[in-house]
């Protein structure tokens, strides 16, 4: 089951490894996405760090960890195709894989239900 | 075009368009004061549908102004003034581009200027028209009066902008070159019609009573070779098009010989001065400036932005103005102001962005070629 931040990231665990990428509404908000800067495998990532950046042709944009971890795996499609986030930014536009200590860490992020709520109190 | 300003809790104001904007769902920012559409389809989208057939553009928040004179040859005789182009020269219905300097030899704007017999009109920045009344105001002439026009004004922008708006025009605009306007009748009012823009594209820029404007707005969004466009592609398109944006590329320290812009000084103003800031920009013109305006091809996908430094072997050396992804180019694109000695077109030099060094090199401006509609096209 997919949770989500205010920051407008998505995460998704499974077992001790949580995939996490940007919402459909922060790819919309950003408008054509042009370059994905991700970091590298093995970096160990505190809860709030920023740990890629989003260049749309609007703007740079920070992503955010939700959770601390270290990052196992990057969406090396992005590379080539970083349009990938504006069409399918809740799927094969995911952006990192963390290892994560404490899978109760996402316990506290909104579901669906929960973000869809909130973003109408953004809007 | 100017930079985008935080009005807080200022009530925007509005277009003739606004509400047409709302309406087709645009993403709508407050930009120079007004509520304007940043976007509709998509930056991308909207930028290469003016490329390849016609935008149409709320440039409503522009202000625009007439001159009149009650001594003949005042009103061309103070704007020689204030700037440092021919107005005098200007031939019936012909436009120029040109800046107001200040004393110190800075820009307070830059502008288009068209004559129609012994009057002028002015279109200026939005987020200028304060600054440039004050001035105005500081350099008063009993004889030329100032008169703001409320007006609507719409470009459309394009290869296919002349066959869009000649139905439209009680006027053979086809015979228009670039930088020529006429006063006519349009969409049945009263109109401004200039062959000129903001895109590198050939295309129009209609003034029109602000109860025509939806409209005109209307008859030509309906034509399907028409694309509706924002701000964000105004901008993506005017830095291929290589053009200043005021509030970045153009501020009251720059002079318009560091712009690059020697090319708006003829040749008798350059020896002969009589201008506003003319002891700084003169020098300038004979000497070098301090820095000028380049043009920047970065190599990789990293856009460089506004603000940027810019370095060579690891000492700063200038900074970027402009910069972002240019969608017609394929790659990302910048301007930025740099040391004369440094500004040769293929000279090796390096942004600073998120503290890691980008790879640029001084390119030539524009990044892409104009295909506006010159004598003898």
């Amino acid at each position: 089951m997919k949770r989500f931040t205010k920051d407008h990231e998505w995460v998704e665990l499974d077992g001790d490894i949580l995939t996490v990428g940007i919402t459909e509404h922060a790819q919309e908000a950003l408008g054509d996405i042009t370059f994905v800067e991700l970091p590298e495998a093995g970096r160990t990532l505190a809860a709030g760090d920023s740990f890629a950046v989003v260049e749309s042709v609007k703007a740079a944009s920070d992503v955010y960890a939700p959770v601390a971890g270290e990052v196992t795996d990057v969406n090396a499609a992005l590379d080539d195709k970083p349009e990938l986030v504006n069409d399918a930014a809740e799927t094969d536009g995911w952006f990192i894989k963390l290892k994560i200590a404490d899978a109760g860490a996402i316990d506290g992020l909104m579901d669906r239900a929960a973000y869809d709520a909130y973003l109408k109190t953004i809007e | 075009m100017a930079n985008p300003t935080d009005h807080g809790a200022e009530a925007l104001k509005t277009t003739p368009l606004t509400s047409r904007h709302q309406a087709a769902g645009a993403r709508m920012v407050p930009f120079a004061g007004y509520s304007m559409p940043l976007q509709y389809e998509g930056i991308v989208a909207e930028h290469k549908a003016t490329r390849e057939n016609a935008g149409l553009f709320d440039v409503s928040h522009m202000g625009q102004i007439l001159l009149t004179e009650s001594r003949p040859g005042a009103a061309a005789a103070w704007l020689e003034k204030l700037t440092p182009s021919d107005i005098a020269g200007l031939a019936e219905g012909q436009a120029r581009y040109t800046v107001l300097t200040n004393e110190a030899g800075g820009v307070v704007d830059d502008l288009i200027i068209t004559r129609f017999g012994d009057t002028f009109r002015l279109v200026v920045n939005g987020a200028r028209r304060a600054a440039v009344a004050a001035h105005f105001e500081t350099y008063a002439d009993p004889d030329v009066r100032i008169a703001p026009l409320d007006r609507a004004l719409i470009a459309l922008q394009g290869p296919a902008a002349e066959a869009v708006l000649a139905p439209h025009v009680n006027s053979p605009i086809g015979e228009l070159s670039f930088m020529h306007a006429i006063e006519t009748t349009a969409f049945g009012a009263g109109a401004m019609v200039s062959r000129c823009g903001y895109t590198g594209e050939d295309g129009f820029e209609i003034s029109l009573p602000n109860e025509t404007a939806g409209e005109a707005w209307d008859a030509l969004v309906g034509d399907d070779r028409v694309s509706p466009v924002g701000l964000g592609a105004r901008d993506t398109l005017r830095l291929e098009a290589g053009l200043c944006l005021y509030g970045q590329d153009l501020d009251e320290t720059i002079s318009p010989i560091e712009a690059s812009l020697l090319w708006i000084i003829p040749k008798a103003r350059r020896t002969e001065g009589g201008f506003l800031g003319e002891a700084r920009i003169l020098k300038e013109i004979a000497d070098k400036p301090a820095r000028k305006r380049v043009g920047l091809a970065v190599e990789g996908r990293v856009p460089v932005r506004s603000g940027a430094p810019i370095a060579l072997d690891g000492a700063e050396i200038g900074t970027v103005t402009s910069g972002g992804v240019g969608p017609s180019v394929g790659a990302p694109i910048a301007m930025g102001f740099v040391p004369p000695e440094h500004a040769a077109t293929g000279t090796r030099l390096a942004a600073i962005v998120r503290g890691k060094s980008v790879d640029v090199s001084v390119a030539k401006l524009p990044f892409l070629a104009s295909r506006t509609k010159r004598k003898g096209n």
